[in-house]
């Protein structure tokens, strides 16, 4: 097993005629991502990579079954596009564009809830399921099948702590990075449950970074109900106050959301915080 | 982004909600000047981006313009937690009876819009929310409906007992809510909000956050911005697709994707060292936005070594060391450079590299460690 995204996965891009969107559809289906389809209004009957354009997702999910659907499209029509894939019963979305406003996305979030739609993201690189299916920009070769859950708030931060994972022999069942902004769809406690139904996890690890609460959240949750062994990362731990570090959801503000307040809500919780990406796997080994 | 408050105050008299008189004032001579036009007691306001300003003695009641004149010039070129005041609010003074407080904000864990109120409003509203939490009403609102006047009603009735200030206080309430809304505001707050004796209601300060995703459709609000010489660097490097915060220590780093900047800054403050900044050269890196980012870290007289840490996914690690090799052929850069290179096109770029005088590291740990040993030579 795995979670979200698996063999059964049938992809459709949208935006694929875009630079990014073509650059990584030709990605994910070398990665063995079955992508079934792409959207870009207008474009109806070209092909990208071999695969069909169609000018709506509604009729992309209709004449190739699409269940699934990533977004690289600007910020000014991401909004719209993920309404779109809402409306077209697409079950599970990953927005990897950035600079949506907060105030669209709450409803957005909404809209979704209400469908049973899974969004992650906005500002995601994606998941990835290895050896079976990868949705997203992350980089394909560092990652390897096994059974340790990744779940992260960031995307070149997680590779870095994937690819130590990865050589010390630790693969991955999934890992998914849930994106940068301050209202995003999945949060760490939608993914821990997710992993925690999976059979294939055998364990977790955390990255969480500065600003919200997500991080304190999450340590409740795994008090109360995650029985899996957990590692954490926090980033931020020199961050100023008052300062957005680059994602829009990674702010100080009026002294809550600091790197140290998230590490001791993890080991409060028995959850053990790596104070470098390395260490993660020390950490890791030590409880599984 | 922040703006001040006389700014915040203009957008309140938009959506009817009450300010008393005021205009802003760079001299002591505009000040006294304001005060004779309002021609009463006036309180004279530092306009910085930051909490607390009348604790730091930022904020002076004026009985007579000359008072305002003394208040302003006393103001003027304050320095209120490492910001210059360069403007005043010259503002009436309202007598009061009453404190309250108003805020909306957007709650990351509903994922929907929070209004918040109290009736222990005034400058401790922060220690009210730790000491005693249950003092402040919160109520999370439905996005598709947005704030209903029944609800503004209910939570102005944990303000007052008088009717009729319920109703006004619900009033407002409704405005500000529909201002929040309006400018895409992250946080918006009415603190305090002023009952005086006579029974009237006043905006007596006004915050307002704009969400920074949401500038690009109010270019009204852009016009706003009001930076210090730090900001105007950080901006300077936004427009090049740089994401840049200046710190005080020696070393200056260079990353891609914010998460691993923060983890590069946070491990050389681990092996004893001090960064200089945070910069993200962000996803599809070219090698212009690594000369950009180099010439960025040479400004600041403080580095002593810089730390490139790059993990190739999007970012192509051969375009990171061309983009190096064009800016050491270009600038005039004596720092030593240690870099960290892993993922895509690793091996091409270490070839590209080996040319230069460039120090290698195989992990962050060893990247970090090198560049403080350097920087302290």
């Amino acid at each position: 097993m795995s979670i979200l995204i698996d063999k059964s996965t049938k992809l459709v891009v949208q935006g694929i005629t875009g630079r990014d969107g073509s650059f990584h559809t030709k990605k994910m289906l070398e990665y063995g991502t079955e992508v079934v389809a792409g959207v870009t209004p207008g474009k109806k009957g070209q092909q990208v990579e071999g695969v069909p354009v169609f000018n709506t997702v509604k009729e992309a999910v209709e004449q190739t079954g699409a269940n699934t659907s990533i977004l690289f499209v600007p910020a000014k029509f991401a909004v719209d596009a993920i309404y779109e894939a809402g409306d077209a019963g697409i079950k599970l979305i990953v927005a990897v564009s950035e600079g949506i406003p907060a105030l669209d996305m709450v409803k957005v979030v909404s809209f979704l809830n209400k469908k049973g739609t899974h969004l992650i993201g906005p500002n995601s690189p994606g998941i990835i399921s290895p050896e079976k299916s990868k949705v997203g920009i992350l980089p394909g070769q560092i990652f390897s099948g096994g059974s340790i859950g990744v779940v992260s708030r960031s995307g070149t931060l997680t590779y870095e702590i994937v690819n130590h994972l990865t050589n010390a022999g630790l693969g991955e069942s999934t890992c998914l990075g849930i994106g940068g902004d301050p209202i995003i769809g999945l949060k760490f406690i939608d993914c821990l449950e997710l992993f925690s139904k999976d059979e294939e996890t055998k364990g977790v690890v955390l990255i969480g970074e500065i600003g919200g609460s997500d991080e304190e959240e999450a340590a409740v949750y795994i008090k109360e109900n995650f029985k899996k062994p957990v590692v954490g990362f926090i980033a931020g731990l020199t961050a100023p106050p008052g300062k957005r570090m680059g994602h829009a959801g990674a702010i100080v503000s009026g002294g809550t959301g600091t790197a140290a307040e998230k590490i001791k809500a993890f080991e409060s919780v028995g959850v053990p915080v790596a104070k470098e990406p390395e260490e993660v796997v020390k950490l890791l080994k030590e409880k599984i | 982004m922040k703006i001040h408050e006389y700014q915040a105050k203009e957008i309140f008299k938009k959506f009817g909600i009450p300010v008393p008189d005021g205009k802003v004032a760079t001299t002591p001579e505009e000040a006294e000047k304001i005060a004779t036009e309002l021609g009463d007691r006036v309180v004279v306001k530092a306009q910085v981006h930051v909490g607390g300003r009348g604790k730091a003695g930022g904020i002076k009641l004026a009985k007579t313009p000359k008072e305002a004149k003394e208040a302003a010039s006393q103001i003027l070129g304050m320095d209120i937690k490492g910001l210059t005041v360069k403007k005043v609010l010259v503002t009436k003074a309202v007598d009061i009876k009453d404190e309250a407080y108003i805020g909306y904000i957007v709650d990351r864990r509903s994922k929907k819009p929070l209004v918040m109120v109290s009736a222990a409003g005034g400058i401790d509203i922060e220690e009210v929310a730790r000491e005693t939490p249950e003092k402040i009403h919160k109520f999370i609102i439905d996005p598709e409906y947005g704030l209903l006047p029944h609800q503004a009603r209910e939570l102005a009735l944990k303000l007052y007992d008088d009717i009729k200030l319920v109703r006004k206080a619900a009033d407002v309430i409704m405005k500000l809510y529909k201002a929040f809304i309006a400018v895409d505001s992250s946080l918006i707050e009415i603190n305090p909000f002023v009952v005086t004796p006579e029974g009237e209601t006043w905006a007596v300060d006004a915050k307002i956050n704009i969400d920074d995703n949401a500038l690009p459709r109010h270019p009204d609000i852009e016009e706003l911005r009001d930076m210090t010489e730090a900001e105007e660097k950080e901006l300077d490097a936004k427009l090049k697709g740089l994401s840049y915060i200046k710190l005080d220590g020696n070393i200056g780093c260079v990353v891609n994707g914010a998460g691993l900047a923060m983890a590069t800054m946070d491990l050389i403050k681990k092996y004893g060292g001090e960064p200089a900044n945070f910069l993200d050269i962000g996803g599809s890196s070219s090698s212009e936005k690594v000369v950009n980012a180099l010439n960025i870290l040479i400004s600041d007289k403080n580095v002593k070594s810089i730390f490139f840490n790059i993990f190739g996914g999007i970012t192509r690690c051969d375009d990171v060391a061309n983009g190096i090799v064009e800016a050491l052929s270009t600038l005039k850069i004596d720092l030593p450079i240690v870099i960290k290179l892993a993922g895509t096109n690793e091996e091409e770029a270490k070839k590209i590299l080996s040319q230069t005088e460039l120090i290698t590291a195989g992990s962050m740990a060893e990247g970090a460690k090198k560049s403080i040993e350097i920087a302290e030579k």
